[in-house]
Parts: C-alpha cells; structure tokens; sequence
C-alpha cells in the first residue's frame, strides 16, 4: 500500500516536471534571462497572428484561368493540325474554360477530322458531335478536377518561394478552406502588406511573341488589314499602363517562348542605364528561341507579361538563351518583377477574400490583456476553492496547477499556436476544470453525512464519480472537435486549448487528486475531512 | 462549508412554468432579432474595419465622422465608430459595411477610403493599428460551417447521451442545449453584440458545457433508478436535481468566475465571447436543472414503453427495469 502510494506520488511529480520543463520554464527563462537549453527552446509555445502581429491574407486561385490555358493550347495545336491536313474548317472557338467548339467540317472529311481531332485531344477532352459539321471538345471532369488541385498546389508552392525569398520569419502557407481553391498566408511581423501583397499575387504569366500588327493607336487602326476583325487564332494585347504604352498590339495566342523555359531572372541595366531584367533561358527554350528569333528577323518580338506588353523590340539578329526586359520601371519594380519570374509563375491569377493587419501595438494589447484575465480568474478560482474547501480545496488548487502546466507543456510540445481565443480557453479550463473537483468533493461530503469513515468515503467519492467524469469530458470533446473542424487560426487555438485541457483534467482530478489524498491519510488516520 | 443542507425541493413541479419563462425569453429574442436583426461580425458580413491609434488626445466619434461623411458621403452615417480597447490607448475602430471591391487587388481600397478621409478630415495625427478586411464570399462560406458544426456537436451529443443512457435521457440533453443556443441569440440580441467567429466558438463551449451539467444529473438519476426501484421518475428525477444541487451551483459559479475576469480584463476581442459564455453558463445550468429533467420526464410519460420507468405511476403496475446485481450500494 504505501509503495503504491509513493510509486503515485514519483509519478505525478515526474509528470509535472516534465510539462513544467517543456511548457512553462521557456517562458519564464525568456522573461527573468534564465540560461535556456536548446534542445527545451526549440519546443517553445508559438504566438499566433493574433498575438505576435502580422499579416493575415486568403486568396482564391483562379483555377478556371489554369484549365482556360490547357483549353486554349489544345484548341490552337488542334487548328494547326486541321490546316496541315488541309481540312476546311469555319471556326474554332474557345467557348468555357473547359471546353471548345469547332464549325464547319465538311461531311466527306468527318472521318479524317475526327481520326485527327482524337489523336490530339482524346487524352484530356471528350468529343461530342452535333449536326451540320459541329463538334463540341469538352474537358473530362477527372482531368479538370487534376488540374484544378495542380493549380492551387503550385500556386502554394510558387507563394511559398516568393515569400521565402521576401526573407519573412515562421510564415505560414497552407491551403484553406472547403473549396479546396484558398490559400492562407500568414507573415508574423510584415509591416509593408502592400509589397507582400504586391509579390504574392503578381501572376507573372511570361509570354515572348512575334508581333503580327501593330503598334497602333486604336484597335479599328490594328485590324484594318483583317477587316476589323481578330483572326481566330490570334488576340490583340494592349501596351502595358505602367510603360506608358497605350498602343495595341495584335500576336498570335500561343506564345513561342514562356516563362516556363525561364532558368534565371536578374535585376540588370539597359543600354540607357534604366533598370531592367535579364533572363536565361533552359537549352529547350533556347532552341525554340533561337528558331523563333532566326526565322523572324526584322519583325517585332513583344515581351508580355500578365497579357500587357511591357517592351517590343525589333529582332536584329538570332537570339538564343538571353534577353532583357526593359521599359520604364523602378529599382523597386525590376527586383519584385525578377523575384517573381525567378520564383515562377503563378498558375492562374489570384484574388484576395480577406486580408487582415494586426499591427503590432494590437497584439501586444491582447497579450497583456490575456495574461491579466488569466491570472484575475485564476486568483479568483483559487480563492473560492481555498474558502468553500478548505484544506481539500488546496488539495484543488494543486490539482489546478498541474492541470495548467501539462497543459502549457503538451501545447509547447505538439506545436500548437497560442492565440487569444486559446488564453480564452485557458482561462475557462481553470473555471470548468475545478467542476471535477467539485463533482468529487460533493459526492465524499455526501457520503460522510452518511456516517462513512473518511478513507471509504473518499475512496467511494472518487469511483462512483469517474463515469460522470468520462461522460462529462467525452460530451465537451465532441463539441471541441466540431469547434476545431470549423475554425481557423484562432479559433482552432481555441479547440486544440479546450481538448488538451479537458485531457489533462481527467488525468490531475482522478489521478494527481486522489494520490494526494492517499499521501495525507497515509500518514495520519483522521476523523475528520477538511472539505 | 454547505451551500444547500439536505436541500428537497420540487423543481419539476415548476416544469410548466420554466418552460414558458424560456419561451417567453426565446420569442423575445426571436421578434428582437426579426425587427433589427442579429449584428454580425465582419468575418460573417464582410467589410472593412481599420483601427487607429492617436497620437494625442483622440477627438469625439462625431469628428471621425463627419470627416467620413465630407470624403465618403452616405458612407460616415453608415459607419461604426467606436472606442477599441482601454481609453488610454487612444484607439478607434471604424468599420464600414462594403469592401474595395468584390474580390481581387482591390479589396482593400476601402480601408485607404477611410485612412485618407480621416487625413483629410483634420482629426488629429494618428497611425494606422490594424485592418481586417473581409471580402462577402468568405463569410457565406463561414456561416455555412458555423450551422453545420452547431448541428453536428448537437447530433454527436444526442448519439453519445443516447448510447450511455436512454433516448429520452438524449432528447432532454439535447432539448435544453438547443434551448440554451437559443436564449444565448437572444441575449446576443437584447445586448446588440457582433455575432462573431469568437462568439460562435463561445456558443459551441457552451453546448459542451451545458451538456455537462444535464449529464451530471442524469448520471444521479441512473443511479439512483437502480436503488429507488420503488419511487416514481418524477421523485427520482426530483431527488436527483437537489443531491446534485450544490455541485451545480458551485460549478457555475467557478466557470462565471473565469468568464467575469474574462469579460472584465481580457480586452476588446474577447468581450462578445466573454459576453456569450457569461449567457450560456448562467442558462446552462438553469436549462440542466429546470429543462433537461423535465424534458425527460414529459417524454417518457408521452412515449413510455413497457418496462421502462413511468411518471407517477404505481411502480407495481410497471415491470422491473432491467435487472442489474442486486444489493448494490444505494445512493444517499
């Protein structure tokens, strides 16, 4: 019995040590400039958004823009192979971002055509025909549904480096939502949310093309020779505002050179001693430029980013792996504009849901805030503790104090971030947490009025209560664990507080609590109970 | 120390009446939040909220808006201009119902509105402390969530209360939850506080809580059905509510403790949640002692099945519960 006893004891005290270790001694080595081993820093409790200041940004990915360029792409390798065939065909026209519709195909060349447009397309588009030589292509619902999660994860991905490269501490990138097509980002300390945002969302969307008309001042100027209309596989592409270019321009959509065969982006001058980017390209995108440059000497070649055109030069001579973005920009604009061509482009655009700046004065208010309602309710929960119970109620606070510290230290340990809601959280554990005691304390008081010596009465209060304890806390784990499926960021602080403390709550009521009582009774054989 | 000696008093015997007092209070709520609505949050409306601090002294809300109102017209009526935080840290928060636009790069247009009208406006030098701007399709998608977590903590709970007791245990459980998310809206109503995401986390703690104080009473009835084979429900239910009467008190009055330092000292972004636990402890323990029994009790007198307890009725009449080793300890 009483090697049992002390067995409990060692074990409640190496529980406790441990927490205190991982969870509270961190804190305070920091604010008293106690030595910190490493190995216990690297385990501290995070601050959330909330807390620390920063920013808060979800964005939606434009999945549609991503499936719109795979569409456009098909469509147009589809018109080359038609025209190679010599097929006759009216149109072909992008009609959705999933889908195309091609007109007039003659009915002696159906066979051919469809043996042609299968071959092409067959992999990613169904092909459904309609009378008079029409054919509908459209996406197979699995390849658009790929493609759309393979937009949003690179465009995480292509965030995540642009951030990295921005040089921003501990953020945090992560898809978002139900929609599966957010992204979270969340930069603790970044002050300047109009550049972050700025870099983030630059698509970047690089495209080098030849220019088949153009500049000219009005689109009517530009299609005069196509009689005032845009021929179908081509677009016109207006100069970009920020150059000062108001001019159109009219190039063919598939671009000979993208930003995909970019190998390096560097901020460099022109031969005007302007600002400028220059770029290398990978030896497959040299090739295509080398032929591309060498077949069209004397014409225009545009740069096109984000479908503007920032500069169009003439070819002098047969280009192969470097160029240079040149026009009228700032320092400031060619170091963001090589760090997102160096980073890549992003997928598709993007656009902003939310965006949230917690400067940092706000964070520290809610901090001090917390910490101050934390300890008022401690004091508060304490005392009523040590007055209604008296002696056993010090048996409580123990209870209590425990009951926080392994909470604190499995927060520390997991990983989990502490926001506001979470302090809110913390402070509710210590007010809910003690109605275990509570629960036990009411039921040995009951069973002494009814003439039970204190070690049976004790003994009966901590075994009849335990199923009232393990409904109780299975019934809140429920409603946290939904609390958690719904929340985000703080709220999710919040959740992860409530059930690490209902835990750790069944663990100091049952365990650390009645270990307590046993030591005292072990010692002395009492009458009577201080409760 | 005794809160309650030996307390015996007839709560289900004040049944009807509590139940029509809740009605009284849920309708009350229900009209308030018809004739003006239930205030959201920016996180559910969408909208801008930009906090400044001043520098100085700050000047009075009607300064900030009329400066609103001379760069924005129609939009400083529109606006909330209140105090955020303590007095001495001189900050206000201004929220204005729409964004920059629906989404995109300029989403946040509307917050630099507000920062250059106040310029303009002479109202004192300040900087800017925060923003939260939230575009309309994020909240159509957090409301959605919202409801479904509500229904589906409610549904857990029955399942869970259902499999550890009887039905008409769960349906009791989950009749006073419901009535306590109702009566914590209208309180939110009464009061006009933002029904924010802290706000829904706090009623979400609430169900867990209020389902805590339902299931320490009808652990007392379990047991004591087994010992009191003899009595009725209504006098077992009875029995139970004043054994457990002192813990429920007590219980709430540590869980308001916490909420009161909470609602006092824990600042301006926990004082809604504050606000909604203070609500939902005070009607969870009320709804645990006068709903959830008495929903249990009504229920099994409606619905009763042979061999299951009967309200008020000769207990010779009703075959015996099912029978658990006998001799066991009674309760009291």
């Amino acid at each position: 019995m009483n090697k049992n006893i002390r067995w409990k004891i060692l074990t409640s005290l190496g529980v406790f040590i441990i927490f205190f270790a991982v969870g509270v001694y961190p804190i305070l080595a920091q604010r008293y400039h106690l030595p910190l081993p490493g190995w216990l820093a690297a385990k501290q409790l995070k601050l959330g958004l909330d807390l620390k200041g920063g920013v808060h940004l979800v964005l939606r990915v434009q999945t549609d823009d991503a499936l719109k360029i795979t569409t456009t792409t098909t469509s147009e390798q589809l018109r080359e192979a038609v025209k190679s065939a010599n097929i006759p065909v009216t149109s072909i026209a992008v009609t959705t971002p999933t889908s195309f519709h091609v007109e007039g195909i003659p009915q002696d060349k159906d066979a051919e055509f469809t043996r042609l447009a299968d071959d092409q397309t067959a992999v990613n588009f169904e092909r459904n025909s309609g009378a008079g030589g029409t054919y509908e292509f459209t996406m197979r619902p699995n390849i658009a549904a790929t493609m759309r999660e393979q937009a949003v994860t690179q465009a995480r991905e292509t965030i995540e480096r642009r951030v990295n490269e921005l040089g921003v501490a501990e953020p945090n990138i992560s898809l978002y939502g139900q929609t599966a097509d957010q992204i979270l980002v969340q930069l603790p300390g970044v002050t300047d949310v109009a550049r972050a945002k700025e870099i983030i969302r630059n698509t970047a969307i690089l495209a080098l093309k030849i220019v088949e008309a153009g500049p000219a001042g009005s689109q009517e100027q530009l299609l005069q020779q196509f009689n005032g209309k845009v021929p179908e596989d081509m677009e016109v592409v207006q100069g970009a505002a920020a150059t000062g270019d108001s001019s159109f321009y009219l190039m063919r959509k598939v671009a000979a050179v993208t930003g995909r065969d970019l190998r390096a982006a560097r901020t460099t001058i022109d031969e005007n001693n302007r600002p400028a980017v220059g770029f290398s390209l990978t030896n497959e995108g040299a090739r295509k430029f080398g032929k591309v440059t060498g077949e069209n000497i004397g014409r225009l070649l545009a740069i096109v980013l984000d479908n503007r055109v920032v500069s169009a030069a003439r070819i002098e001579t047969k280009i192969n792996d470097e160029g240079r973005i040149t026009g009228t920009f700032t320092p400031q604009q060619v170091a963001d504009l090589a760090l997102v061509l160096r980073t890549g482009a992003l997928p598709a655009g993007l656009t902003y849901l939310e965006e949230q700046v917690i400067g940092p004065s706000l964070g520290a208010d809610s901090i001090r805030a917390g910490v101050t309602a934390s300890l008022v309710g401690l004091l508060l929960v304490v005392g009523f503790m040590l007055i209604y119970y008296r002696l056993s109620g010090v048996n409580a606070v123990v209870a209590l104090i425990f009951n926080l510290v392994i909470l604190l230290g499995l927060m520390a340990y997991i990983g989990a971030t502490m926001t506001l809601p979470g302090i809110a959280g913390f402070v509710l554990t210590m007010g809910i947490g003690v109605d275990s005691n509570v629960l036990i304390f009411e039921r040995i008081k009951e069973e002494l009025a009814a003439q039970r010596g204190v070690r049976a009465s004790i003994n009966a209060g901590f075994s009849r209560v335990f199923l009232t304890l393990l409904d109780t806390h299975v019934a809140s784990l429920i409603s946290a664990a939904f609390l958690f499926q719904f929340g985000t960021g703080p709220i999710r602080g919040f959740a992860m507080t409530l059930v690490i403390g209902l835990i750790s709550n069944l663990f100091t009521s049952t365990f650390v609590s009645k270990t307590l009582f046993e030591a005292v009774l072990s010692h002395r054989q009492t009458a009577e109970l201080s409760i | 120390m005794l809160i309650f000696k030996t307390p015996n008093f007839d709560f289900l015997r004040w049944r009807w009446f509590a139940i029509g007092l809740s009605w009284l209070i849920i309708i009350a709520g229900a009209v308030v939040i018809k004739t003006n609505g239930l205030p959201l949050g920016v996180e559910f409306s969408g909208g801008t909220i930009v906090i400044v601090q001043f520098d100085q002294q700050p000047p009075d809300p009607s300064v900030i808006r009329n400066a609103l109102e001379h760069a924005m017209p129609g939009e400083g009526q529109n606006a909330i201009i209140q105090r955020y935080g303590q007095e001495s840290a001189r900050q206000y928060m201004i929220r204005v119902p729409d964004v920059g636009e629906q989404a995109g790069a300029g989403l946040s247009q509307k917050a630099d509105h507000v920062m250059a009208a106040l310029k303009a406006g002479n109202v004192g030098s300040f900087k800017p402390a925060g923003t939260q701007i939230v575009g309309p399709a994020v909240g159509e998608d957090l409301r959605s969530k919202g409801k479904w977590a509500m229904i589906f903590s409610l549904l857990g709970i029955l399942l869970y209360i259902a499999f550890r007791f009887q039905f008409s245990f769960a349906v009791g459980a989950v009749i006073a939850t419901v009535h306590d998310l109702l009566v914590t809206f209208a309180f939110l109503a009464f009061f006009r506080y933002d029904l924010s995401l802290n706000v829904i986390a706090a009623i979400l703690t609430v169900t867990g809580y209020s389902t805590n104080d339902t299931i320490v009473i009808f652990d007392r009835v379990r047991e004591n059905i087994r010992g009191m084979r003899r009595d009725n429900l209504y006098d077992i239910v009875n029995k139970s509510v004043n054994q457990t009467l002192g813990r429920t008190v007590i219980t709430a009055g540590t869980a308001l403790l916490s909420a009161v330092a909470l609602f006092l000292f824990g600042g301006e972004v926990l004082h809604g949640f504050a606000f909604t636990m203070i609500v939902g402890i005070v009607t969870g323990t009320y709804s645990s002692v006068f709903i959830a029994a008495a929903i249990a009790v009504i229920w099994q007198s409606r619905f009763r099945k042979p061999g299951k307890l009967a309200l008020s009725a000769p207990t010779a009449s009703a075959p015996p519960p099912k029978t658990r080793k006998p001799g066991r300890r009674r309760a009291s």
